[in-house]
């Protein structure tokens, strides 16, 4: 059998010099121009982006969208009315327009659900970060109350928060409510992502230069445990705007001058054999923004998983 | 194993001291009188206000107060309701038909849950998998208030094909518009969870060593990939659990079904505070108590966690 000849390819003629000369003209990939470079491919990503800017818009500037006043002027004479000219979706119990009142009702939604997110999100990442970052007699202090918090439905903690200070309710208290006990689960899920975080070189390296434990967790090890954070507050974006229109729901949310699609839907259910349409307009908007939320989440958190980005 | 009891019993004893307190708490030591505060903008009268003082040893020291709660708390004394009744009494009552009501639920659930999951797994990226992963999107987006109404104004009342509420009469049939209704809320995560395991288990040695042997799919899919899938689906009824108490005080109060949650709802929606707190306290306690039972269910369905 004739040996086979050792053929080397000349520098040039080797695919995998072109391929490294590609490779050299591209910036290097890092996890968030990855992400961004997955995202910006999907469609949905698109989509959910504007249902977002818009449901934003709206809560930002209402007028933009109606000059029909949401509470004043009713007429009861247009009582549960179907559309006419002017007032596409009909009118409530009241005589509102319909349309009017769910487009103002998106700054209520929008605020207490940013608020609350943020509020759960900052305990949240001060309870996880000290918890897995300390360790010790930090750590069993902190998990053991996150236990607690997490032991809590927090929709039933809000509503006995918001039977107690039935006579507080603004937008503040109705996110403390919600976000003060949405946080142990953020808690656990940074603890462990630090956990695994803090055991790497750099972390060493850079109390070996004489950085103190504090400030090695705030410029590196927090940094470099966040993804999960990201993903875990889009997610519940959707979570706290349903909590709050669950509390509206049932009557301890924002009282019922507020204009709140939970109001709206709470007020609408006694007409709902005669005017279902009062009642599932406010419902569509309510469900399209969560969707939009969570739709951003689910793509935001498959951008950012390396792992679930290779499986395809 | 024994051993692993204890250990998890011993680990919930601050957590039930935790949360009771925590709710005492919130109730309790807030500024402002917290008997007018549970009234909302009613007033009580006097003899009210005295009885509710007495009932919460308000008139003792903060820690007193508590302690004094908890031995009510356990030796089964919840207080009354608004209009007079024993809450032991009411939940005797009313917890069996939540019972029956959530275990339809969570058995419509579980079977669409592994059913849809194990197909859209073993068809990964394919259009049923894409269709099953929009709709549970769609369930997840949608309010539970609001999937009750859909289900209300379109099943029961334009195609009369059930009863709008439910009321006293709690047969099976009866109850199964809200029992699917909580069904679907809690769809979404079972049905992803039994697909991402069913992906991950596919591509096990031992399911590529049935298939080696020559076993026949129809053998392989149920025998190995089922059953080796089945465990996180099981135990996510505990994550399930919380979602199932909030949605059945809706459910419930949205279908008037004569139950736990229905409670609950009426007593919010009147703004009836010590209601409020007696019902919301049960209900965790009753989900620690799940937490802890499904723990131990783990345990004995998954070695590997008792000798961890």
């Amino acid at each position: 059998m004739p040996k086979p000849e050792h053929y080397v390819a000349p520098f040039d003629e080797n695919e995998m010099a072109e391929v490294d000369k590609v490779k050299l003209d591209e910036k290097p990939s890092n996890l968030w121009r990855d992400a961004w470079r997955s995202l910006r491919r999907r469609p949905l990503f698109y989509i959910s982006l504007a249902a977002v800017f818009v449901i934003l818009l709206m809560a930002l500037f209402p007028s933009l969208f109606t000059d029909v006043s949401p509470d004043k002027g009713c007429l009861l004479v247009d009582s549960n009315g179907g559309p006419t000219e002017g007032h596409p979706m009909g009118f409530t119990r009241l005589g509102c327009d319909v349309y009017s009142r769910v487009v103002w009702g998106a700054r209520t939604s929008l605020a207490v659900g940013l608020l609350a997110t943020l509020i759960s999100g900052v305990l949240g990442v001060v309870m996880g970060a000290l918890a897995g970052f300390y360790g010790g007699w930090v750590d069993s202090v902190l998990s053991r109350l996150g236990d607690i918090f997490f032991s809590i439905p927090y929709i039933l903690a809000a509503v006995v928060i918001m039977t107690t200070f039935s006579d507080y309710r603004n937008v503040l208290t109705l996110a403390f409510a919600i976000g003060g006990f949405a946080w142990a689960s953020l808690a656990r899920i940074l603890r462990s992502e630090i956990l695994r975080v803090k055991s790497g070189d750099f972390v060493m390296a850079s109390t070996a230069t004489g950085r103190t434990k504090f400030g090695t967790l705030i410029s590196h090890v927090l940094p470099n445990s966040i993804t999960p954070v990201i993903v875990y507050l889009t997610l519940s974006l959707g979570g706290a705007i349903v909590a709050e229109a669950t509390l509206s729901f049932l009557g301890v949310g924002l009282g019922p001058d507020v204009m709140s699609w939970g109001n709206d839907i709470s007020a609408a259910q006694t007409s709902i054999r005669t005017a279902p349409m009062t009642l599932i307009w406010p419902s569509i908007f309510l469900t399209v923004t969560v969707l939009a939320f969570i739709t951003l989440g689910e793509l935001v958190r498959d951008a950012l998983d390396p792992k679930a980005r290779a499986r395809g | 194993m024994l051993m692993y009891v204890v250990r998890r019993l011993l680990q919930a004893v601050p957590v039930v001291i935790g949360t009771t307190f925590l709710i005492y708490f919130m109730v309790f030591s807030m500024p402002g009188d917290p008997i007018l505060a549970m009234f909302g903008d009613k007033t009580p009268s006097p003899a009210v206000y005295d009885a509710l003082a007495a009932q919460y040893h308000l008139d003792q020291p903060f820690i007193v107060q508590y302690g004094l709660y908890m031995k009510d708390l356990f030796t089964g004394n919840l207080g009354t309701t608004f209009s007079g009744e024993d809450v032991g009494t009411v939940l005797a009552r009313t917890f069996p038909v939540t019972l029956k009501l959530a275990a339809m639920a969570i058995a419509f659930e579980f079977i669409t849950a592994v059913v849809l999951g194990l197909f859209a797994g073993l068809r990964k990226g394919k259009l049923f998998d894409n269709i099953t992963l929009v709709i549970g999107l769609i369930l997840m987006s949608v309010p539970i208030f609001v999937l009750c109404f859909i289900a209300q104004y379109f099943v029961a009342i334009k195609w009369g094909w059930a009863s709008p509420t439910v009321g006293a009469d709690t047969s099976f049939a009866n109850m199964l518009l809200p029992a699917i209704v909580l069904a679907l809320s809690l769809f979404t995560t079972s049905m992803r969870l039994m697909r991402g395991t069913v992906i991950d288990t596919r591509s096990r040695d031992w399911v590529r060593t049935a298939y080696a042997k020559g076993l026949p799919a129809r053998r392989v899919i149920p025998v190995h990939v089922l059953r080796n899938s089945l465990i996180p689906v099981v135990t996510n009824s505990a994550a399930n659990f919380g979602v199932l108490m909030v949605g059945a005080t809706v459910t419930e109060g949205i279908f008037n079904v004569p139950g736990v949650g229905n409670t609950l709802y009426q007593a919010i929606i009147r703004g009836e505070g010590p209601t409020v707190v007696s019902f919301v306290t049960v209900m965790v306690l009753a989900y620690v108590a799940i937490n802890i039972l499904v723990d131990l269910l783990y345990a004995v369905l998954d070695p590997r966690i008792r000798y961890a």
